[in-house]
């Protein structure tokens, strides 16, 4: 076997990570030593998503790196040293701690710092860039005590810099030179509305300000003198004016570098010497610096290939079309987006009402898009993009793709028109024939497409074009999607359940005598049976409902592998008296059950034979206890910490709140189970951010996460709403659960749904909190309707002797099941395995 | 000649679901099936072979084309009433037993 050569990884950025993903997947990384230095104290992590770490304070969030990757991948990381020396000669790299590594090839990805001009009273305190998260928690340590903040640079990171000042409810101030924000991306009529939209999110712009100095501030910390004579007084100042490549390295080992700056390399991505590579935006290429992800990872790729010879990409220069949302905004600039070509046409679209700006710019004969920027409404821009990268031509009157369409059709091409090589994803770079060749593999929804391709994971804007082409696809293939519920009805959960609602139906056999065929199977009758509970929350052992159940249903406890039943009482946010855990040990000891807790912060007793569960509830029932619904698609617990009665870094009662919750849903109907949490700080002993609603105490209320899910795929959740509260909260909750059991499929968990929801988050926030659907008067009434009919089924059971007597093993004996046998193992039972079975009397 | 045995009442089992039996020393489900206006019995043996439980007279009754099945409430595989056949594999086959309406009394015979 040769021996492994040392390969330097220099710079642990989104880049640089890029490339060792690359390498990995390439499944060369065997080949290397691969060596990775990181100046910064935590790997790799999502600057494009920087502002995100103000939601929730944890670098987790935005954390880039697989769990495990460094370790499964045999990659050695030093963080928080970088490499102070590379001598070419000797070929050895030297650490700022000392380390001395020699290597065999080098990949530089030392990216950029932020530009800040040398204004006399740039060095003073409370002075800041925006780059990494220590940045970050500067200014937010600063921002405790300042009630300004500036930031100096309307381009796209000052405004990003400008929401996060914003989101500290600091007074907020835009300071630009140019005479527009964005000045590179965005023409004169795209600025003027940004401008305005801007202004109305109450930040002040200033723009064709120059900066001449930074003083001590008469009412606030720092004042800033311009040019024009005018001053703002400020106690933070951000600079975002641009960034300049880290080329120290090179500089100091004399490779080629560019006029101002900057790395110089060839398609391959190599530098002046054959064995030291550069990526990201300490490259130069085609003298041009890349400040985009996309670009980078392209060119972490062209690396990637050139190094170990699995693949032939090259960089080829990137597009810098880029659309995103800024404070809410959607701005988007493709191409040429201020008409520079000569003899273009513009065609420009204004709406004051709606603050929109929409503009393209196309060929002098009116055939190709050189370029168009968006403001206010960026939906257009996949279509327009891909008009521009394949050079498709255009419709007869091109200006008909950026007006509004009054006949509610969309304008412009379809999916089909685009050929295999169209880049869907640019920051994935995925392309058409990616997302065609998954479905051929088999995906059927945008959640597979993700999964196999990773398209639509990074800044998400392609995701309605991917949507479009992965629903073309399966229709050509004459993959139907058949959203039959089964061979019962032809029709989805979502359509049963508006059928059930508009006809008022209240039983099975009128569901499907009207509207499907056959006797119904396992999959329709629970389902229909859940539908109805949701609709009107009649008892579920009411005749003929009982027949819909589930045997975990109809007997109101978990059937177990040997037949037999575990029983879960309810124990609201796990709180619990000493009498009432007396009550369960002796319950426990007397039926002789095998006792676990469980995860959810309440007691599991197995090994329940179907004849003994009435018994065993009267006791439970007489004690206090409720059913705890762990056999149901309903809640189950609402997990919490002791929160601020107990703890001293609560800042809520998540206590009582846990409480307050689990009593208020349980007994909810869903399309699957569902799982709360609280917990009383932002330390979050709950979980919460596992659990399909987390709720986590902030100083000013509580931030409500939703989607999340642990189990076989888990999800983080996602960060609903901020500081609400109680009201508001208990509200937004009814909403996004009857939402749910309206919209999902049949045993499709919250955190499934939301992967496939159209306009995921945003849009499930548009309808919860802005109403966009104006459902939520109903969706409120209807939570309210079951919350106040609620019954514990057990409770009603154990009064109706009729139903207590379906309970023996045998409709005519009073014999027990001779083939529940239990062992024992660690002082309790359990069931006897297949090797212990003796032979079974019941078969011939 | 089979000897007819008696079971139970029929409200004893409630419409569209089983109940199981002690039968010579065996578990018998027995079925309550309405298809179409009509009260139907079938009776297979309670055992099923993939759980290695007793536990079929729990399942949910239903149809799969023009077969009418009970699906095991552990694994969810189907077993045709008629003939004890399961449709996932018919290699696998359960013990059917007859069984009759007689006035009120529902009974089975080996």
């Amino acid at each position: 076997m040769s021996k492994r050569s040392n390969l330097v990884v220099i710079g642990n950025g989104p880049v640089g990570h890029s490339f060792l993903e690359s390498l990995v997947e390439s499944g060369n990384s065997g080949n290397y030593n691969i060596i990775v230095f990181g100046e910064e104290p935590r790997p790799a992590y999502d600057r494009v998503h920087l502002t995100h770490w103000f939601k929730t304070r944890d670098a987790a969030d935005i954390n880039m790196v697989e769990e495990g990757f460094y370790q499964a991948n045999d990659i050695t990381l030093y963080t928080s040293d970088k490499i102070t020396d590379i001598d070419r000669s000797r070929k050895v790299v030297t650490s700022q701690s000392g380390q001395e590594i020699s290597y065999d090839k080098i990949i530089l990805a030392t990216g950029s710092f932020p530009f800040v001009p040398p204004v006399p009273g740039h060095k003073r305190d409370n002075v800041f860039v925006y780059r990494t998260i220590e940045d970050l928690e500067e200014i937010t340590a600063a921002a405790q005590t300042g009630k300004v903040g500036t930031v100096i640079g309307g381009g796209l990171l000052g405004l990003e810099a400008a929401k996060a000042l914003k989101d500290l409810e600091l007074e907020t101030h835009v300071v630009e030179f140019a005479p527009r924000l964005m000045a590179v991306q965005v023409d004169d009529g795209g600025g003027n509305m940004l401008r305005k939209k801007i202004t109305d999110l109450g930040v002040s712009v200033h723009t064709q300000k120059n900066t001449q100095n930074i003083s001590d501030g008469d009412n606030a910390f720092h004042k800033m003198s311009f040019a024009d004579g005018e001053v703002l007084e400020t106690d933070i100042i951000v600079f975002s004016a641009g960034i300049r490549p880290r080329d120290e390295l090179a500089r100091s080992s004399d490779l080629k570098l560019g006029e101002r700056g900057g790395i110089v390399i060839n398609n391959n991505c190599l530098t002046s010497d054959a064995d030291i590579y550069a990526i990201g935006e300490v490259a130069l290429w085609d003298n041009k610096i890349y400040g985009l992800i996309a670009p980078g990872n392209a060119m972490a790729q062209a690396a990637c290939d050139h190094l170990t010879g699995a693949g032939t990409s090259e960089f080829a220069g990137a597009d810098m079309s880029t659309k995103l949302k800024l404070m809410g905004v959607d701005v988007a600039s493709i191409g040429d987006a201020h008409g520079n070509t000569p003899n273009s046409r513009s065609y420009t679209y204004v709406n004051d009402r709606e603050e929109v700006y929409k503009k393209i710019v196309v060929s002098s004969d009116d055939k190709y898009l050189l370029g168009a920027v968006l403001i206010g409404d960026a939906s257009e821009y996949g279509t327009l993009l891909q008009y521009m990268l394949n050079k498709m031509e255009l419709p007869a009157e091109p200006e008909g793709l950026i007006l509004p369409q009054t006949d509610g059709k969309s304008a412009g091409l379809g999916v089909d028109a685009l050929p295999d090589t169209a880049q869907l994803c640019s920051c994935m770079n995925v392309t058409k024939a990616d997302v065609v060749n998954a479905v051929e593999a088999g995906a059927v929804n945008i959640g597979d497409i993700k999964t196999v391709t990773k398209a639509a994971t990074g800044c998400g804007g392609c995701s309605a074009l991917v949507t479009q082409v992965l629903n073309s696809e399966l229709e050509k293939l004459g993959v139907e999607v058949n959203t039959d519920l089964c061979e019962h009805f032809s029709y989805t959960r979502q359509d049963l359940l508006n059928i059930i609602r508009v006809e008022q139906i209240k039983s099975f056999e009128d569901l499907i005598a009207k509207h499907g065929s056959g006797l119904g199977c396992d999959i329709c009758k629970p389902t229909v049976g859940s539908l109805l509970a949701s609709c009107w929350n009649d008892y579920i052992l009411k005749k003929p409902l009982h027949a819909l159940q589930d045997t975990n249903d109809y007997f109101m406890g978990n059937m177990q592998k040997d037949g037999t039943y575990s029983i879960v009482p309810r124990i609201p946010g796990g709180e619990i008296t000493p009498d009432k855990l007396i009550v369960l040990g002796e319950v426990a000891k007397k039926y002789n059950l095998y006792t676990k807790i469980t995860g959810g912060q309440r007691v599991d007793l197995f090994g329940a034979r179907s004849e003994q569960l009435p018994l065993i509830w009267q006791i439970l029932v007489d004690a206090g206890f409720e059913t705890g619904h762990a056999y149901g698609k309903s809640l189950r617990t609402v997990k919490s910490c002791v929160g601020s009665t107990w703890c001293r870094y609560g800042v809520q009662d998540s206590m009582e709140m846990a409480i307050l919750l689990e009593n208020r849903y349980k007994g909810l109907r869903s399309p699957h189970k569902l799982k709360m949490a609280v917990s009383g700080c932002t330390r979050e002993c709950a979980e919460a951010q596992s659990k399909d609603v987390g709720i986590i105490a902030t100083e000013n209320g509580w931030n409500m996460y939703v989607c999340g899910n642990g189990g076989m795929k888990p999800r983080h959740a996602d960060l609903f709403a901020s500081d609400l509260d109680d009201v508001t909260l208990i509200r937004y909750i009814d909403r996004f659960y009857m939402f749910y059991v309206r919209t999902a499929d049949r045993l499709q968990r919250t955190s499934v749904w939301m992967d496939n929801m159209e306009g995921g988050l945003d849009y499930l926030k548009s309808v919860i909190i802005d109403d966009k659907l104006s459902v939520c008067e109903e969706l409120e009434k209807e939570m309210s309707g079951i919350v106040n009919t609620y019954q514990c089924e057990w409770k009603t059971t154990l009064k109706d002797p009729e139903r207590m007597a379906r309970f023996s093993h045998f409709v005519n004996s009073d014999k027990q099941d001779e083939n529940v046998v239990f062992i024992q193992e660690r002082e309790q039972i359990r069931p006897r395995n297949k090797t212990e079975s003796i032979e079974v009397v019941t078969i011939d | 000649m089979s000897k007819w045995v008696d079971i139970c009442n029929l409200d004893e089992i409630l419409p569209n679901m089983g109940r199981c039996a002690l039968f010579e020393d065996q578990q018998v489900a027995i079925f309550r099936v309405i298809k179409a206006g009509k009260e139907l019995l079938y009776a297979i043996n309670n055992y099923c072979p993939f759980s290695e439980a007793n536990v079929l007279s729990r399942g949910i009754i239903g149809s799969l084309a023009d077969k009418v099945v009970i699906a095991s409430p552990i694994y969810k595989q189907h077993f045709d009433l008629t003939n004890g056949l399961c449709v996932e594999d018919e290699s696998v086959s359960l013990k059917t037993y007859e069984v009759r309406l007689e006035g009120n009394t529902v009974q089975l015979a080996g």
